[in-house]
């Protein structure tokens, strides 16, 4: 029977089969954009974490640290109560859509980005800062070299928050619905396929799911060489 | 700190060199009652200085004598808690306003170098200059600290005396009219020192005051026109190096040159 499923996991493979693919692409579109969308808003808050003191600062770290671990299923609930009909933004109608995905992703992710890229950036600038106060730099031009040497560092924080939203299913579920050719992506039609009993397309969308998680730790590996390699040290 | 005033007048610059004998004879900067102090210990005691124009000075002393703190609040980038730090007269508390009053530039005795390659880390300080200028000058620099073929490495990859020798190619990209140099060729092989030592000599030839904190008393005879002896955060003896090498006035002083602790 495992051979069975092998094969067919591999003719589904082969075979380019459209359903999976658009499960695949979907996939990808909704976890890149939350991506940009995180790396946009996470890596500002976490500049301004790193560089600025102000009221408050201690309080956002602790909830951004807190955010980390917060249950996808929890992000998911919250984002659709707000999104429900009887939601203070049921209004726009986005439930049971890939924005809504977006949304979803982006509000798990973001805390994760902005958190470890305060670190990477506060490390970088205090480091630098005897340096910089020497040379006599503005605040801007101090935060432009610290960004632009951190690009390696911030990079990978990417790539983790584009890991953790593929592999994430809670909250995709929730205010996706996982609907065919609508809101279906991988993590949420490997889980229906499962509980269909439909191994192989199960096992195929994990294949893919694998190799892709493969191709973003290759990445991350070439990245901290290259950084090695041309500036790093 | 008694013969700090017997000596004002013997600090006047005494360089052969006509363009270091032109420049105003009085000092450059002044510390007037400069109190400094950290997690309620404090580190300087009412430092009253006054630092001549041109030449190089060395600030020694013991271990946590203060020196660092010193040159840091000398270049601007710490501030004192009470006291005036005056350039050419006039009163710049601010980095900012030391800014304006002279160019300056500090080499650490840790260099922080960015993560970029050797020649990226010297544009970025030519970066207020056009591109063509700034590689001319570029290239230039590395010539003087001999990193020409290493200007394509990162950084960080160098050994410790050649991240010095570019971390001092840096600070001389803004053309300072003083150097400060906080322990420079501290933890460096003879060769290295000696490349930095040169370069020193030659910035100082230019009209460039020096400022270099520094533990080795040999190099401090070498390059020194005068010398501030600090002491728990006072300073205890300031003349010219020929009369501090040869005729310590203080028992510190004396106990500091013949290599022995100092024991209250």
């Amino acid at each position: 029977m495992q051979d069975s499923i092998l094969s067919r996991t591999l003719w589904l493979l082969k075979s380019a089969d459209s359903g999976l693919w658009e499960v695949v692409g979907l996939s990808l579109r909704v976890s890149g954009t939350a991506v940009l969308i995180s790396c946009a808003f996470g890596f500002i808050l976490g500049g301004v974490l790193a560089t600025t003191r102000f009221r408050g600062r201690s309080a956002i770290h602790i909830f951004l640290n807190a955010s980390m671990s917060m249950p996808p299923v929890v992000v998911g609930l919250i984002v659709y109560m707000l999104l429900s009909r009887s939601g203070p933004l049921g209004w726009l109608g986005l439930l049971y859509t890939p924005t809504a995905m977006i949304i979803a992703q982006t509000l798990l992710i973001t805390p994760l980005i902005a958190a470890l890229s305060r670190q990477i950036i506060e490390d970088l600038f205090n480091e630098y800062a005897e340096q910089f106060a020497s040379m006599r730099l503005s605040f801007f031009k101090k935060i432009r070299a610290t960004l632009w040497d951190a690009r390696f560092s911030l990079l990978t924080v990417a790539l983790a928050g584009l890991g953790r939203s593929l592999s994430e299913v809670g909250a995709v579920i929730i205010v996706g619905g996982n609907i065919e050719h609508l809101t279906r992506v991988m993590t949420t039609a490997i889980a229906l396929e499962t509980s269909k009993g439909d191994l192989p397309m199960a096992l195929a969308l994990g294949a893919i799911l694998l190799t892709i998680a493969l191709l973003i730790n290759t990445l991350l590996s070439m990245l901290n060489l290259s950084a090695r390699r041309f500036a790093y040290a | 700190m008694h013969n700090k005033l017997q000596v004002a007048e013997a600090l006047k610059p005494k360089y052969s060199d006509s363009s270091s004998a032109l420049k105003d004879p009085a000092a450059i900067i002044e510390l007037r009652n400069v109190r400094y102090s950290s997690q309620a210990k404090l580190l300087l005691k009412n430092i009253d200085l006054k630092i001549s124009r041109g030449g190089i000075t060395a600030v020694m002393g013991y271990n946590g004598a203060g020196k660092s703190l010193l040159i840091k609040i000398l270049h601007g980038i710490l501030q004192a808690d009470t006291g005036d730090v005056l350039w050419d007269g006039e009163l710049a508390n601010s980095s900012q306003k030391q800014s304006e009053a002279q160019k300056q530039a500090m080499v650490f005795q840790k260099p922080t170098l960015l993560r970029r390659s050797v020649k990226a880390n010297l544009m970025f300080s030519l970066n207020k200059q056009t591109k063509l200028s700034a590689i001319e000058k570029c290239v230039a620099l590395l010539d003087l600290v001999r990193l020409a073929h290493l200007a394509d490495n990162p950084a960080r990859r160098l050994s410790g005396g050649e991240q010095q020798r570019l971390a001092l190619a840096r600070a001389l990209a803004s053309k300072p009219d003083v150097l400060f140099l906080d322990e420079a060729t501290a933890s460096l092989d003879p060769a290295s020192a000696s490349v930095i030592e040169d370069i020193v000599i030659k910035q100082k030839q230019q009209g460039v005051k020096i400022i270099m904190v520094t533990h080795d008393v040999a190099q401090a005879e070498r390059l020194a026109d005068d010398v501030i002896l600090l002491h728990r955060g006072e300073v205890v003896e300031q003349a010219l190096a020929s009369c501090f090498f040869n005729n310590p006035k203080t028992q510190v002083a004396k106990a500091y040159l013949s290599g022995q602790l100092w024991n209250d």
